[in-house]
C-alpha cells in the first residue's frame, strides 16, 4: 500500500502541469495502481493539482473506468452494444457471473475478477468482444467461460478493404510504429510541402477540397480551420484530434490508429501549421489501450526526428502533441465535453455558442477534428505536393471509411467513394448475409443513426442523398441485422446505451433517455399502454429539439425510425394494462 | 453591455433592445415572460433545464433564451406549439421523478402548459439526508438545477462542499465520498438553501410550516 | 419556498459586515432567515450565524422580568444563577438602580461610577446611554468593547490620517487588484466579506497576500503567505517599506501631494532590510521582497486586518506600520485602495460613532472642547458636563480594584468573559458595591449583578446598526418580546428620568423620546457627518454610508478621495518593539486567541443557539508535529496553563497552527481562555495583548 502511495506521489511530482488539466491522467494512474481511487489519494491529488476534493470525487463518479470503491484485480468488460449483443454477449456475461458466483459489478470473493457491461468496444468486426484488464479478446462467442478469464490477448485483425484506397493506402502495409518505413513511403511529404506554403493557402486548399468532418456532423473542415486561424501570433490555439471513438458500430479510428498512426499525426501537424497552433492533443478513448500505446510511441519517434518540438526544421514552427486518455464516457466524443475532460472536469457538454473555433479548449480557439479527417488532410497535402494543381485534390476527399458489421459475411472497414450504394457495400463488398438468411434491418450512423427502410437500400452514400432522405452519414457506421434478430431488442439496446451515456446535464436528455428506456422495456415485457407511441414521440421530439448536444439530439432517432418502419412491434402482444 | 440598439421581433412584436442582451432579457423588457427553472440572476446560467427554450427563425433547434444573445432582425417565438410541446414533455418527465410539492413555480408552469403530472410512470429518485443540525437535504425534491453546487463552489461561497456526482439520470448532488456535511468543507452558510427552488434544501426550523400544495398553485 | 405570515427586513446581529436579513415570521417566531439578493452589503449571501444563529432570540433562558439579587449587600460578591435572584417590578428595580446611582454621585462623585455601553446595541441605545451618563450622571467613564478589539487600529489610524473607519465599501472588494489580509481569519470572523475576497481572487484574478502566523483558509487562495512569528508584524511591514524605498517603487507624487514627514521616515527605514526582518520574523527575505513589490506595483491595493494587528501591546505601532506602507505606495483615496480594520461586532463602529467612548461625544467630538461642550449642553438642556476624558474599560477595572469606582452600569457587555487576566478582573469585580446590568440573558457578568434589567435583542426593536464600512442600516422589530423585557434605550431613558429626579436636577426634558427614529434625529442634529441620514432615508435606500452631511449628499462609500481628515497623511517613525510575554521552558507554547465561525464573542448568544451543536466545546489547535512530539491525540483532554491560570480543553490537531503556537477560541465559559491572557496594554490605545501568552499544556484526566 505504502509503496503504491509513493508511486503515485512520484507520478504527481513528475507531472509537467500541476494543475487541474492533469486531473484525469492522475486519476487514471491512481486507478491503475490501486484498482480504484482511494480517498487518501484524492487528498494528495487535490493538494498537488489544487482542485477541490469534492470536484475530484464528482469526476471519479462521472467516468466508467474510475471507481471510488475497491474493485478486483482484473475487470472483465463485456461489450453489450447491438452487434455484440446480437452475437450473444449478454449470455456470455451471465454465464461469467454465474461462474464467478457474483452479480455484475461486484468483485468475486477472492477479489480477482469483476464482470461489467461496457458500451461498444469498437470491435464490432470481431463481435462479440471483451476487455479483460487491458487485454482485448475478440470473437469470445466460441470460448469456454473459464478460458475467458485467462486467455491470451486476441488482437483484432485490422484491415481496410474497398475500391480505391486513398486514406487507407498505407494501412496494414508494414510496421505502423516505424518512422523510417513511414518516411520511405513518402511520409511527412504533405507536411513538408505545406510548410512551404502560406497558412491561408493551406486553409484555402482544404476548403476547396470539399473535405467534411468525419466524426458525424460533417462540417466543412476548411471553414473550421479558417475560423480558428487568425493573424495574431500571441493567441494560443489548439489542435485536437478526437479519437474518442465510442459510437456503437464504429471502429474505423481503431484501425487507422493501429495501422497508420503517422498519417493522423501528420494531419494534425498540417492543421497546426495552418492555424499557428503550438500545442495539440489527441484524446483516445480509455478502452483503446493498445492504440494509445502506439500513439505515444510514434510521437516519441517523431519528436526524436524533429517532426515535433521547437522550431520544426528551422521553419520557426513549433508544435507538440499530448496523448490524453478518456476514462469511459461516450459523451466525451462531443467536442466541448472532450475539452472539459482534458481540462480535468466531468465530461459535460457546453452550451454553444461560443463554438470551439473561438472558445474551445482552455477557452482558446481550437480546431478539433475526427481521426479520419486529419488523415484526409495529410492525403490532400500529399496530393497537392505531387500534382501541384488545386483541381486535382477534389477526388481525394471523395472517399470515406465505412464500418460494416453485424450479420454480414465480411465485416470490416471499407474505404469507398462517396456515392457508393448502400446495398452494394453490404451485399457485394460485405458479402451479404451469411448462411443464406434474409436481411431484416440496416442501421446507418450507429446508435445515433437510423434504421434505413428497405426501399432505400440502394441509396448512394453521400451527404446530399442521405440528407435529402432524412438519413445521416454519421461516422459511417453500417450495422446489418438478419431475419433472426428482434428489432425491439436492438432498439432497447440503443435506448440502454443512451441512458447509460447521457451526461445528465440537460433535462430533455437526462430525463428523456431514462423514460424512453423505461417505456421500451415495458413494451418488451408486453405491458403496453395506449399512449406509449405518443409518449415516445414526445420524448424524442423533446430530446431532439431541446437537448444541449448531439447526444441528446439524436438519442431518439433510432427509436423513431423503428417506430415508423415497424409500428406493430411497439404495440406488441396487444396486452394493455389499462 | 453595449449601448448599441437593435431591433428584434418577439411573438410578432417589434422591440428595440441593447445589443448583447439575452433573448430572455429582451422578452422581459417587452413584458413577455418566458418560464425558467435553473436560471438565477446571481449565478452563471447553466442553460440546462431547457424550459426557457424558444423558436428562433432560421435555427435548426430551439434556443435556450437565458443564454442566447439577440441578433439584429431576429424573429423569436416564445410560446409556439413546438416550444410548448418541449416544455410540457420536459415537465411531465420531471414530475414523474421528483416531489414537486414545494415547487410552486414549476407547478404553476405545469398548469399553464396543461401538463399531465401522471403521464409518465412515477419513478422517484433521491433520498432524504439529515446529517447536520441546521438543514435537511431532501433529494426526492431535487431537480438537479445545480444552483446549490454553483453557490457552494465558484459562484458565491468558494467552500466546495458540493459537486455533481453520478452521471445521466443517476446524477446527484454529492459530497466528498458521500460524507455527512459536518465532515466536509461545508461551512453551513446556507446560501444553497436560499437558491434552492424546490424546497429540497430547507432549514430545519421550517419543518413544521405548511408548504404550498400542488393544487394551491 | 415556504409561506409565512410575514417577512421582516433587518440587519444581522452578529459581526461587523452588517448583512441584510429577511426574517420569516410565523406565530411570533423566526422560522427561517434569508438574504435579499439585491441589497448591499451582502447581496444575498449569509454565513451560518446569520442564517441559523438568530434562534437565540427565542431561547427559554431569556430574562423576562427585572431581577434583584436575593442577598443584596451581604458581604463578598459571588456569581449566582437565576436562583440567586428574585423577580421584581420595573418600578422597584428601576427605583433601586436610580437610588444606587444617585447615591454614588452624591456621596462619592460621578467618577465613582463606571459604565459600559454595548457594541451589540443600536446607535440609539448608545446615544441615550451616553446622554444619560454624561448629561445626568456627569461622568465620562463610559467605554465599550471596541477598547478590547480595535482600539489600536483607531489610535494608529487617527494618528496617521485622522480617521479610523474602514476606507473601502464591501462592494468594492470584488474589484481589488492586490490586497493584503493580515491578522484576520476572515473566513471565520467576517465570513461574507471573505466570499467577496475569494471572488476577487478566483473570478477576477486579484492577488492576495496573507500575512498571518496561522495557516488560515484564505492562505489557500493566496499568491503569497508570509507566516511570521506572532508579534513581529512591525518588522514585516518596515521591511516591505524598506524594499519599496530601496527599489524606488514608492508613489512620489502621492507622497508629495498628500503626506508629510516622509524624509524622516525614509531615513528610519535604512538598514531595515528583509534579511534583518527574516531574522526577527522568520519570513524568508525573498518572500518579503515579493510581497512588497506585489503591493507597491499594484494598480489598486488595499489592506484588511483584524484583531491580529490590534490586540497587541504594540497594536498602535502595528497599525502605523501598515498605514506608513499605504501612504508610501499611495494606495489610499481611490476605489479598491485603502486601510480597512474589519470591525468585529455588529455595531462596534456605530457604538463609537454614537459616543460610547470616554473622550468623545457622538461624532468623535472631543469632551474637552469648550465649543462642543456648549453645543451639547444647549441641545441637551443641561449644565456642567465633565470636561475630562473618562476611563477606559480596563482602567475602570483598575479603579474598581483600587476602590476608586464602586458602581458599575453595564449594558449588553460581558467583561467577565472578555477582559484579560480574568482571575484578577474578577477580584476587582467582586469589590464593587453595586452592579446594574441591562441584558437579554444572565451571562457570566450578570451572575455578579445586583439589579438585572431585561432588555431585548435585535429582532425585537427598531433602530440602526452601523457596519464595518460605515453603512448605517435599520433593524426592525419583527417578533414580540418575552415577558416584560423592554427596549434598551427605553430602559435607560426611564432610569435617567428617575436619577434626574433623585439628584434634584431641573428636568431637562431630554428623555421623552417616543421612537428610535426620534432618538436618531436628535443625534444627527449634533453630528455633522450624520446630518443627511434619517431612519426614513435608510428605509428608502437600504443604508447610507457616513459621512453624509445633508439629505442631498449621497453618502461616502470610500474615504479620503481628496484629503485626509487630518490634512496630510503622517508618516510615523517606528521602533520595532518586540516586548510581550516570551515562551520559556516552563511555558513553551505561545497561545493566540480568537473567534471561530460558529460562535461570537462571549458566547452569550451563540451558545444559546443551534450553532452550539456543531461546535460545542473549546479546543486547543495544535500543529501535527507538536502534537506528535507531545504524544497528544485528536480530542484528548488537556489542561492549558499560563502564569495566571489554568483551564481545561481538548486537543485539535491542525496545520492551521504553526509549530510552537496554539490557538484557542474565546467563546467558552467552561474554558474561559482569558484566565490565561495577560493585562499588558498598548501604551496609547490601552488595548490588552490578547494574542500572545506563554502557556504550557499537560494531559488532563
Amino acid at each position: 500500500m505504502n509503496t503504491l502511495h509513493e508511486d503515485l506521489k512520484k507520478y504527481l511530482s513528475g507531472l509537467r502541469e500541476k494543475k487541474r488539466s492533469s486531473l484525469l491522467p492522475a486519476l487514471l494512474k491512481a486507478q491503475e495502481l490501486f484498482g480504484y481511487v482511494p480517498e487518501e489519494t484524492v487528498d494528495e491529488i487535490s493538494r498537488v493539482l489544487r482542485v477541490p476534493p469534492v470536484d475530484i470525487y464528482g469526476v471519479i463518479e462521472f467516468y466508467s473506468l474510475l471507481y471510488s470503491e475497491p474493485t478486483a484485480q482484473t475487470i472483465i468488460r463485456i461489450c453489450t452494444s447491438p452487434v455484440c449483443a446480437s452475437k450473444g454477449s449478454e449470455k456470455i456475461k451471465k454465464a461469467l457471473c454465474e461462474y464467478l458466483g457474483v452479480p455484475e459489478g461486484t468483485p468475486s470473493p477472492d477479489k480477482r475478477f469483476m464482470v461489467e457491461s461496457v458500451q461498444c468496444l469498437g470491435m464490432c468486426d470481431h463481435a462479440p468482444s471483451a476487455l479483460v484488464g487491458e487485454k482485448t479478446l475478440t470473437k469470445i462467442g466460441s470460448m469456454k467461460i473459464p478460458d475467458l478469464l485467462t486467455a491470451a490477448e486476441s488482437k483484432p485483425e485490422n484491415k481496410v478493404s474497398g475500391k480505391n484506397p486513398v486514406l487507407s493506402k498505407r494501412c496494414c502495409t508494414g510496421d505502423p510504429e516505424n518512422i523510417d518505413e513511414y518516411l520511405d513511403s513518402g511520409g511527412f511529404g504533405g507536411l513538408k510541402f505545406a510548410m512551404t506554403m502560406d497558412e491561408e493557402r493551406i486553409l484555402e486548399v482544404i476548403k476547396t477540397s470539399g473535405l467534411r468532418g468525419r466524426g458525424g456532423a460533417g462540417f466543412p473542415a476548411g471553414i473550421k480551420g479558417e475560423s480558428t486561424a487568425g493573424k495574431r501570433e500571441d493567441i494560443i490555439r489548439y489542435v485536437v484530434c478526437n479519437a474518442d471513438e465510442s459510437e456503437p458500430g464504429s471502429f474505423k479510428d481503431r484501425v487507422l490508429l493501429s495501422t497508420d498512426p503517422f498519417t493522423i499525426l501528420e494531419g494534425m501537424l498540417i492543421a497546426a501549421f495552418a492555424i499557428k497552433a503550438r500545442k495539440g492533443y489527441i484524446y483516445i478513448r480509455g478502452e483503446y489501450f493498445e492504440q494509445r500505446r502506439i500513439f505515444v510511441s510514434i510521437i516519441e519517434s517523431a519528436r526524436k526526428r524533429g517532426y515535433l518540438g521547437e522550431n520544426i526544421f528551422g521553419t520557426g514552427f513549433s508544435f507538440d502533441v499530448e496523448v490524453r486518455s478518456g476514462a469511459g464516457a461516450y459523451i466525451c466524443g462531443e467536442e466541448t465535453a472532450l475539452f472539459e475532460s482534458i481540462e480535468g472536469k466531468r465530461g459535460i457538454p457546453r452550451n454553444k455558442p461560443p463554438f470551439p473555433v473561438t472558445k474551445g479548449l482552455f477557452n482558446q480557439p481550437t480546431e478539433i477534428n475526427n481521426v479520419e479527417t486529419f488523415g484526409y488532410m495529410t492525403r490532400i497535402m500529399e496530393n497537392l505536393a505531387k500534382n501541384g494543381d488545386a483541381k486535382e485534390y477534389k477526388p481525394v476527399s471523395g472517399t470515406k471509411l465505412f464500418c460494416l458489421s453485424g450479420d454480414v459475411v465480411r465485416p470490416g472497414v471499407y474505404e469507398m467513394p462517396f456515392g457508393t450504394k448502400l446495398k452494394d457495400l453490404v451485399f457485394d463488398y460485405g458479402g451479404g448475409i451469411p448462411g443464406g438468411r434474409k436481411p431484416k434491418a440496416i442501421v446507418l450512423g450507429g446508435a445515433s443513426g437510423m434504421f434505413v427502410p428497405e426501399a432505400m437500400w440502394d441509396i448512394p452514400l453521400d451527404h446530399e442523398h442521405l440528407e435529402q432522405a432524412g438519413l445521416v452519414m454519421g461516422s459511417g457506421v453500417i450495422m446489418v441485422f438478419d431475419e433472426r434478430r428482434d428489432i425491439l431488442k436492438i432498439v432497447l439496446e440503443i435506448a440502454e446505451f443512451f441512458k447509460h451515456e447521457s451526461c445528465g446535464k440537460c433535462y430533455p436528455c437526462q430525463l428523456g433517455t431514462a423514460r424512453q428506456l423505461e417505456i421500451l422495456k415495458r413494451i418488451d415485457e408486453g405491458a403496453v399502454e395506449p399512449d406509449d407511441c405518443g409518449k415516445l414521440e414526445d420524448i424524442a421530439y423533446t430530446m431532439t429539439n431541446g437537448s444541449i448536444c448531439g447526444l441528446g439530439q439524436t438519442a431518439g432517432s433510432a427509436v423513431m425510425s423503428a417506430l415508423q418502419l415497424w409500428p406493430e412491434i411497439f404495440k406488441k402482444e396487444g396486452v394493455s394494462v389499462l | 453591455m453595449s449601448t448599441e440598439k437593435i431591433t428584434i421581433t418577439v411573438d410578432g412584436k417589434k422591440i428595440t433592445v441593447p445589443s448583447g442582451v439575452t433573448i430572455l432579457q429582451a422578452a422581459e423588457s417587452a413584458g413577455i415572460t418566458i418560464p425558467t427553472i435553473c436560471f438565477h440572476e446571481q449565478l452563471t446560467p447553466p442553460g440546462l433545464c431547457r424550459q426557457c427554450v424558444v423558436e428562433v427563425e432560421g435555427a435548426r433547434r430551439l434556443q435556450p433564451s437565458c443564454i442566447s444573445s439577440v441578433r439584429e432582425g431576429m424573429v423569436v417565438k416564445t410560446d409556439s406549439e413546438k416550444v410548448r410541446r418541449v416544455r410540457r414533455t420536459n415537465l411531465e418527465m420531471l414530475s414523474a421523478v421528483t416531489d414537486l410539492s414545494e415547487s410552486p413555480e414549476i407547478v404553476r408552469q405545469m398548469k399553464q402548459l396543461d401538463a399531465d403530472e401522471e403521464r409518465f410512470a412515477a419513478s422517484p429518485r433521491g433520498s432524504l439526508k439529515d446529517d447536520n443540525p441546521f438543514y435537511i437535504r431532501d433529494y426526492t425534491k431535487c431537480i438537479l438545477c445545480m444552483r446549490c453546487v454553483q453557490v457552494c463552489s465558484s459562484d458565491i461561497q468558494f467552500s466546495y462542499a458540493l459537486a455533481a456526482g453520478g452521471r445521466g439520470f443517476d446524477s446527484r448532488i454529492a459530497t466528498f465520498y458521500n460524507k455527512d456535511l459536518p465532515d466536509t468543507t461545508c461551512v453551513f452558510c446556507g446560501n444553497c438553501i436560499q437558491v434552492c427552488p424546490t424546497g429540497a434544501l430547507k432549514a430545519k426550523t421550517e419543518g413544521n410550516s405548511t408548504g404550498v400544495q400542488h393544487d394551491e398553485a | 419556498m415556504m409561506k409565512h405570515e410575514k417577512t421582516v427586513r433587518t440587519t444581522c446581529p452578529f459581526c461587523g459586515v452588517g448583512c441584510q436579513l429577511d426574517l420569516s415570521i410565523d406565530q411570533g417566531r423566526i422560522v427561517s432567515v434569508s438574504a435579499p439578493e439585491n441589497a448591499a452589503p451582502n447581496f444575498g449571501r449569509l454565513c451560518a450565524k446569520g442564517r441559523f444563529g438568530t434562534d437565540y432570540v427565542h431561547h427559554p433562558s431569556r430574562i423576562r422580568t427585572p431581577l434583584i439579587r436575593k442577598n443584596l449587600d451581604s458581604g463578598k460578591r459571588t456569581p449566582v444563577g437565576m436562583e440567586g435572584f428574585r423577580e421584581a417590578s420595573w418600578d422597584e428595580a428601576l427605583d433601586l438602580a436610580a437610588e444606587r446611582l444617585s447615591l454614588a454621585v452624591k456621596t462619592q462623585g460621578a467618577d465613582s461610577i463606571g459604565t459600559f455601553c454595548s457594541a451589540k446595541a443600536t446607535n440609539e441605545d448608545t446615544y441615550i446611554f451616553q446622554k444619560f451618563v454624561r448629561g445626568i450622571l456627569k461622568t465620562n467613564n463610559i467605554d465599550h468593547c471596541a477598547r478590547l478589539c480595535h482600539a489600536a487600529s483607531v489610535a494608529g489610524l487617527q494618528k496617521a490620517i485622522g480617521s479610523s473607519a474602514m476606507s473601502n465599501a464591501i462592494a468594492e472588494m470584488k474589484n481589488l487588484d492586490v490586497f493584503i489580509v493580515t491578522g484576520s481569519n476572515t473566513t471565520e470572523t467576517h465570513p461574507v466579506i471573505s466570499t467577496f475576497l475569494k471572488e476577487a481572487v478566483v473570478k477576477n484574478g486579484a492577488k492576495l497576500i496573507v500575512i498571518d502566523p496561522r495557516k488560515i483558509e484564505l492562505s489557500g487562495f493566496a499568491a503569497l503567505h508570509l507566516q511570521h512569528r506572532p508579534g513581529t508584524d512591525v518588522a514585516v511591514y518596515q521591511a516591505m517599506a524598506n524594499v519599496v524605498v530601496t527599489e524606488e517603487l514608492e508613489n512620489r507624487s502621492f507622497i508629495d501631494r498628500r503626506t508629510e514627514n516622509f524624509e524622516m521616515y525614509r531615513k528610519s527605514l535604512e538598514g531595515f532590510t528583509p534579511e534583518l526582518a527574516e531574522s526577527i520574523t522568520g519570513v524568508k527575505a525573498v518572500l518579503i521582497r515579493e510581497a512588497a513589490r506585489m503591493y507597491a506595483e499594484a494598480e489598486r491595493a488595499a489592506v484588511y486586518w483584524g484583531m491580529g494587528i490590534s490586540q497587541s501591546v504594540h497594536g498602535t505601532d502595528n497599525t502605523l506600520s501598515i498605514a506608513n506602507l499605504a501612504l508610501l505606495c499611495g494606495h489610499l483615496g481611490k476605489p479598491g485602495t485603502g486601510l480597512n480594520p474589519l470591525r468585529g461586532q455588529n455595531n462596534v463602529q456605530g457604538c463609537s460613532d454614537s459616543g460610547g467612548l470616554p473622550g468623545i461625544f457622538p461624532g468623535y467630538q472631543s469632551v474637552a472642547d469648550a465649543e462642543i461642550q456648549k453645543k451639547f449642553e444647549e441641545k441637551w438642556n443641561v449644565t456642567g458636563l465633565s470636561k475630562t476624558a473618562g476611563l477606559t474599560v480596563l482602567e475602570m477595572s483598575d479603579a474598581a480594584g483600587k476602590g476608586d469606582i464602586d458602581t458599575y452600569l453595564i449594558m449588553g457587555e460581558n467583561p467577565m468573559m472578555s477582559e484579560p487576566d480574568l482571575n484578577t478582573a474578577r477580584k476587582h469585580f467582586e469589590q464593587l458595591k453595586t452592579i446594574i446590568i441591562v441584558d437579554i440573558f444572565l451571562n457570566e457578568s450578570g451572575a455578579y449583578g445586583d439589579i438585572i434589567l431585561p432588555a431585548v435583542p435585535f429582532a425585537e426593536k427598531d433602530g440602526t446598526f452601523t457596519n464595518s464600512d460605515r453603512r448605517v442600516q435599520l433593524i426592525r422589530k419583527a417578533v414580540p418580546s418575552p415577558g416584560e423585557a423592554q427596549t434598551d434605550w427605553r430602559i435607560i431613558q426611564d432610569l435617567a428620568l428617575r436619577v434626574e429626579k433623585k439628584l434634584g436636577l431641573p428636568p431637562s426634558g431630554g428623555f421623552a423620546f417616543q421612537s428610535a427614529s426620534e432618538v436618531w434625529d436628535e443625534m444627527s442634529g449634533l453630528v455633522p457627518a450624520f446630518g443627511g441620514i434619517s431612519h426614513q432615508r435608510i428605509d428608502r435606500e437600504g443604508g447610507v454610508h457616513w459621512p453624509c452631511p445633508d439629505p442631498a449628499h449621497p453618502g461616502t462609500p470610500y474615504l479620503f478621495a481628496d484629503s485626509f481628515p487630518r490634512g496630510r497623511g503622517l508618516f510615523t517613525v517606528l521602533d520595532c518593539r518586540l516586548e510581550s510575554e516570551r515562551t520559556s521552558s516552563a511555558y513553551p507554547y505561545l497561545l493566540s486567541t480568537g473567534r471561530v465561525l460558529y460562535h461570537w464573542h462571549g458566547g452569550t448568544m451563540t451558545r444559546r443557539s443551534v450553532l452550539d451543536k456543531i461546535y460545542p466545546e473549546s479546543v486547543v489547535e495544535m500543529n501535527p508535529l507538536d502534537a506528535e512530539a507531545e504524544g497528544y491525540e485528536e480530542g484528548q483532554r488537556v489542561s492549558v496553563s499560563s502564569r495566571r491560570g489554568t483551564i481545561i480543553s481538548r486537543i485539535k490537531i491542525t496545520e492551521r497552527s504553526p509549530m510552537g503556537v496554539v490557538f484557542m477560541p474565546i467563546h467558552f465559559a467552561e474554558s474561559p481562555v482569558n484566565e490565561l491572557t495577560k493585562d499588558l496594554r498598548d501604551p496609547e490605545a490601552k488595548i490588552p495583548d490578547f494574542k500572545q501568552s506563554a502557556v504550557r499544556i499537560a494531559a488532563a484526566g
